[in-house]
């Protein structure tokens, strides 16, 4: 455990140098996403009044909770994690001392964790600022953001690991990300999609997620159990959490 | 100052309790990468208090022999015992008690120098405090005290040596292992870095350094092994394996262009053994004079020569048919 928080403290210490336009960042980020798309184009789709009673405001900040979750998950499980490969080569230079190849995992982890939190705490705040739903129904959502942070970081880190090209992480973005994020009903409510496109966000851990926050800010019913989303994106964090051990170990240690 | 006199509270080596004897005992040692052998079945022991040098060229398997010590690398077969222990059981035990100076320097260049050493002394389980106190001691050491909070990246090369070798030793260790301290340095920083190591083993800390440099070999080491192509292939101090295989003194002749040929015909039979390279034949004897004067005596047309004393690099020639730098 304790070469865990070591790992985590190094993490942190480096954080140190970018912090400050970090921060800037994660909380100016859902300022202007929540007015452009929130407001902006919420405004023109309320007049449609297809929503029920519901505001786009409402709905898609729900939506973008956990998606952010999911950007900040795969985004910090993607180039920093090649960069303790490849460039900073930190990883090596930790497995040195008595530092673990377990501990470099769950330290990066626990990383990505709190970044996670950071991001949607930050959030939560702008989303209640401006009204799309009560603070306190934002921080009850929080635990769905960090569970799908993890879901996504896990596997993006044994992907990661298990790459030497860091192109292969633009294809992640390209093809992973940038789909699930229009496929999971983040934008729009997926009964407007075609079925078969519907069957296919079912695979999508977002759209679990997204399923969950729902269900608390906007007090409603999610499309399966909640145990079963819970469930489906647990799935993906597991088998994330047996594989990128197993590809660090399998790159570090030769 | 005393490097390795730390703070009395936590001292993860200390070269005055390691038992007299072998800190490394190999037996077989063998590494394997799928076909290709990288070492092959060697057998070595390390004293303690000595400094022990793996002398060879790219690729002899130097490398791959450190990082089955420093426990960061599997042994294919063989026995290797690291302060008494097995690295594959009890790895974490024998890094902790290790400092490692890799080949690259692996720093995070993003960060200050202080970060690094802070960072990397957290990983060995060191309290906070005490980290913050080793920190000043090695910027000393490394004599990098203004630059402590300067990115890396800013550093010249020689500094981020320095600084590797200075963070290899923030816990203490009562042995170092150095994978080619010294290659790519200017020859001014090379013996910053040979002091620094003197002043180690002064301090009685137990040095295992690997290199392609000769003289680098015969400044430093009590003893070494001369490794080609996976293998140990003379063992025994620089002066031993200098007296051994090289003689005392070294005539080279250097050819004038296109003059290989009917130079060779013409120095054929001077001295005990010849070497011939492609620019020049090295001749060995036992008396220089003699040598130079017996060259003279055969009347044939020379750009130079140049009487040295033996070193390494005609051990190496004398055994392997190869140059230390290729």
């Amino acid at each position: 455990m304790s070469g865990v928080l070591r790992v985590l403290e190094g993490h942190l210490v480096a954080y140190r140098r970018t912090w400050r336009g970090n921060v800037v960042t994660t909380f100016v980020n859902p300022v202007l996403f929540l007015s452009a798309m929130g407001l902006g184009l919420g405004s023109l789709v309320d007049r449609g009044d297809q929503l029920g009673s519901v505001s786009y405001l409402t709905f898609y900040a729900s939506g973008l909770l956990a998606a952010q979750a999911m950007q900040t998950g795969v985004g910090d499980a993607a180039f920093p994690v090649m960069a303790g490969f490849k460039w900073t080569k930190s990883y090596h230079s930790a497995l040195a001392t008595p530092i673990a190849v377990r501990d470099l995992v769950l330290g990066q982890a626990a990383f990505i964790l709190l970044r996670v939190a950071l991001a949607a705490f930050a959030f939560a705040l702008a989303a209640a600022a401006f009204g799309a739903f009560p603070l306190t129904a934002a921080l009850a959502a929080l635990p769905v953001a960090l569970l799908c942070g993890l879901a996504y970081a896990m596997p993006v880190m044994a992907f990661t690991a298990s790459r030497e090209s860091e192109t292969a992480l633009i294809s992640v973005f390209r093809f992973g990300l940038v789909p699930m994020f229009l496929l999971s009903g983040t934008f729009f409510p997926l009964d407007q999609l075609p079925t078969w496109l519907q069957a296919v966000a079912r695979l999508v851990p977002l759209w679990h997620a997204i399923e969950l926050v729902r269900a608390i800010t906007l007090a409603d019913v999610s499309a399966w159990p909640w145990g079963a989303h819970v469930a489906y994106l647990l799935l993906w964090l597991l088998v994330g959490a047996v594989l990128a051990p197993r590809f660090f170990r399998r790159r570090l240690v030769t | 100052m005393a490097l390795t006199a730390g703070p009395v509270a936590a001292r993860s080596g200390d070269a005055a309790t390691d038992p007299p004897g072998s800190l490394i005992v190999a037996r077989g040692l063998t590494k394997r990468f799928g076909d290709f052998t990288a070492v092959d079945s060697i057998d070595f022991d390390v004293c303690t208090g000595e400094v022990f040098g793996f002398l060879g060229p790219n690729g002899a398997g130097k490398t791959s022999t450190m990082r089955m010590i420093a426990a960061v690398s599997p042994l294919t077969e063989g026995t290797l015992e690291v302060f008494g222990r097995d690295p594959d059981a009890d790895g974490a035990e024998i890094r902790a008690r290790l400092g490692v100076v890799p080949q690259e320097n692996n720093l995070d260049e993003e960060l200050s120098v202080a970060d690094n050493l802070y960072i990397y002394g957290r990983y060995f389980g060191m309290p906070r405090a005490q980290v913050r106190a080793r920190i000043p001691e090695l910027l000393e050491f490394a004599q990098l005290t203004e630059r402590a909070d300067d990115k890396v990246t800013v550093l010249s090369g020689g500094m981020k040596r320095r600084l590797v070798i200075a963070r290899a030793l923030i816990n203490t260790p009562s042995m170092v292992l150095l994978d080619e301290p010294t290659t790519g340095l200017d020859p001014q920083a090379r013996h910053l870095v040979w002091d620094r190591l003197h002043e180690l083993t002064q301090q009685g800390v137990t040095l295992l350094l690997t290199t392609h440099y000769m003289d680098e070999a015969e400044q430093l080491c009590d003893r070494l092994v001369v490794m080609s192509d996976a293998r140990i292939v003379a063992e025994g101090s620089p002066h031993e394996l200098i007296a051994s295989y090289a003689g005392r003194e070294v005539v080279e002749v250097r050819f004038v262009p296109g003059g290989r040929d009917r130079a060779l015909a013409a120095l054929d039979g001077i001295g005990s053994r010849q070497e011939v390279l492609a620019d020049r034949v090295i001749l060995y004897g036992d008396d220089a004079e003699q040598l130079i004067a017996a060259v003279r005596r055969r009347d044939v047309q020379v750009a130079s020569t140049l009487v040295r004393r033996a070193s390494l690099e005609d051990v190496f020639l004398r055994l392997t048919g190869r140059g230390l730098i290729e």
